[in-house]
């Protein structure tokens, strides 16, 4: 954590997500309006005192929808990457630990997943089922888990060589908890690295997938869909656009400064 | 060389397999059967008619014999009748396939002629405000959504400029331009769509080969190449560059799906008539037979992108071809 406070740009990004969170968390005490309230007098109102980022076509207040969207954009970016994260740590760990056929077998269905254009594998399952908020975050972390499952198996591989897991071997530990209690642990900081820079992804994703109406469904506001609206009328009322995607951009480069200052961190060999 | 190329060929072959498994799996997901479109929703189609029809479409056999003869016909890229239009799937993707690739292919060329020099000159002169530049240009572009930036460069050059079309591949009077005019019109409508293909792979290869640059240069080589009294350029372009080019191939390799994938964004903002669009408009229509066309035959493109990044890397460090 010292270190972190340290490693200026990366803090940069922590305070800019605890922003974003506290936005998420205390949404009805920030934002100014109800997010879904119509207002025919104010339909499409430039950014002023009353509405500082401006009203959409339905007179709705934008800085109240994406203080509301944040709910939903930061949790399907969290869950999506619980969700790869831990098929990843559970495939990686087994392949890794016992080698031989099962890890080729398990490695080339990994190789096999990677070959999907990921965001074609999404539509298409989007498509058939849902596209709810649920189905999404399960089809984004069912979709992205190969990188983690990698790293983990590769840690594996060396630390299963080391003496102290001989030695829980030999006092008679079981696999699962060799796998659980000695090895999981020690191989957990390039997956913390890779998580925080696979939740600024995921957002991403979502954020493409509600843009081309697939992802959340309007009324409920995420920072993709706002800029669905942002589209048809980007000539007339340009803070439709800009100001959610702002919000993305500024979201995701957070996700990545702090993911590429743990790294230097928790990785110090990798450090150029 | 001949060699090596057939060995991988072949280990493509289970991963090939893969693909048609998963592709099956994911229809299967689907609620229901494909002939519910025909019979569910007609309550006068009796019990045998829909019997008859589940038996035409094969739906009566067992799931793997299903799945082998489905097989069969997707070796011949027989993908079935699109719902939307009763066109064959395999004929409106081929159709569609050229614009996207090439889309991709100039975006992959615009990658690799300003990443990989970005990622040079913020190596060798690390630190400096050029090197500094990159890195904030790298970051953006890891974490700018695609279609935003399409939408701002879209009212900025197109909109508010007017010095490029808005959408589309070509211009109302197409047919009347002479040959040269023709693809200069083109071009002009490929400009932003191409930029914005490459942009985000162009942020990750300069920063993967200002990673590889700088591990080689305080490679031994390296050092004794310039206590030889070689010219630094020499050394950074001789001796550093090719050594340092060999990770980035995998990477442009690996690559190929995003830009793939990415083009579902751009082609639908910007109105393109490519395989992008194609899987959108499908999506939308839920044309299941042509989803799972484009959807394999993207995994298949992507998976002749790692064979030309192979064939491509072996070619440009022997020491592979031997192991």
């Amino acid at each position: 954590m010292k270190e972190l406070i340290k490693n200026r740009i990366a803090f940069a990004g922590l305070i800019f997500i605890s922003i974003i969170l506290l936005f998420a968390f205390f949404a009805p005490f920030i934002a100014p309006y109800d997010p879904s309230a119509i207002d025919a007098n104010n339909i499409l109102a430039s950014p002023s005192l009353s509405h500082i980022f401006g009203t959409d076509t339905l007179g709705r207040d934008i800085f109240s929808r994406i203080v509301y969207g944040s709910r939903i954009s930061l949790s399907i970016g969290f869950i999506a990457v619980g969700i790869a994260v831990m098929i990843g740590v559970v495939f990686g760990s087994i392949a890794g630990y016992y080698g031989g056929r099962l890890d080729s077998i398990m490695m080339r269905f990994v190789d096999i997943m990677l070959c999907f254009p990921a965001f074609f594998l999404i539509l298409a399952v989007i498509a058939i089922l849902e596209p709810s908020i649920f189905n999404i975050m399960i089809v984004i972390g069912a979709t992205s888990w190969m990188g983690v499952a990698r790293l983990v198996r590769a840690e594996i591989l060396t630390l299963k060589e080391r003496d102290y897991v001989a030695a829980a071997k030999v006092m008679g530990a079981s696999d699962a908890r060799i796998i659980a209690r000695h090895l999981i642990p020690n191989a957990i900081a390039p997956v913390l690295v890779s998580a925080t820079l696979g939740i600024g992804g995921a957002i991403l994703v979502e954020s493409a997938l509600s843009f081309l109406g697939i992802g959340v469904q309007p009324p409920t506001p995420s920072w993709g869909n706002i800029l669905m609206d942002g589209k048809s009328t980007l000539g007339v009322a340009w803070w439709l656009t800009v100001f959610p995607g702002i919000f993305i951009l500024l979201t995701v480069l957070a996700y990545n400064l702090l993911g590429e200052g743990l790294r230097d961190i928790l990785e110090p060999r990798l450090k150029e | 060389m001949l060699r090596y190329i057939a060995k991988r060929f072949l280990g493509l072959v289970p991963v090939f397999f893969g693909i048609t498994l998963i592709s099956f799996f994911v229809i299967h997901l689907a609620p229901g059967k494909p002939t519910d479109i025909q019979t569910s929703l007609n309550p006068k189609v009796s019990f045998e008619a829909r019997m008859r029809l589940e038996k035409l479409y094969g739906l009566d056999k067992p799931l793997g014999v299903q799945y082998i003869n489905w097989l069969k016909r997707f070796l011949v890229f027989d993908f079935g009748r699109s719902y939307v239009d009763d066109r064959n799937v395999s004929e409106k993707i081929v159709e569609r396939l050229p614009i996207t690739l090439l889309i991709n292919i100039s975006s992959m060329i615009l990658i690799l002629f300003i990443g990989i020099p970005l990622g040079v000159i913020s190596a060798v002169k690390k630190g400096s405000i050029a090197d500094r530049a990159t890195t904030v240009f790298a970051f953006f572009g890891f974490s700018a959504p695609e279609f935003w930036l399409a939408l701002l460069l879209m009212n900025l050059f197109a909109i508010q400029l007017g010095w490029l079309p808005i959408s589309g591949i070509k211009s109302l009077d197409f047919e009347y331009l002479s040959l040269p005019m023709k693809i200069l019109d083109v071009a002009r409508h490929l400009i932003l769509p191409v930029a914005i293909a490459a942009f985000g792979a162009l942020a990750g290869i300069s920063r993967y080969m200002r990673a590889s640059m700088i591990g080689i240069i305080h490679e031994d080589y390296i050092r004794t190449a310039r206590s030889k009294g070689l010219k630094e350029s020499a050394v950074i372009y001789k001796h550093a560059l090719r050594n340092a080019l060999l990770p980035v191939i995998t990477i442009l390799g690996l690559s190929v799906p995003g830009l793939i994938g990415g083009s579902v964004i751009f082609e639908s903002i910007f109105a393109i008539p490519g395989m992008g669009r194609l899987f959108y408009e499908s999506v939308m229509a839920r044309d299941y037979p042509t989803i799972l066309g484009v959807l394999s035959i993207g995994a298949i493109l992507t998976l002749l992108g790692n064979l030309l990044a192979d064939i491509a890397y072996s070619y440009a460090d022997p020491r592979i071809r031997v192991k």
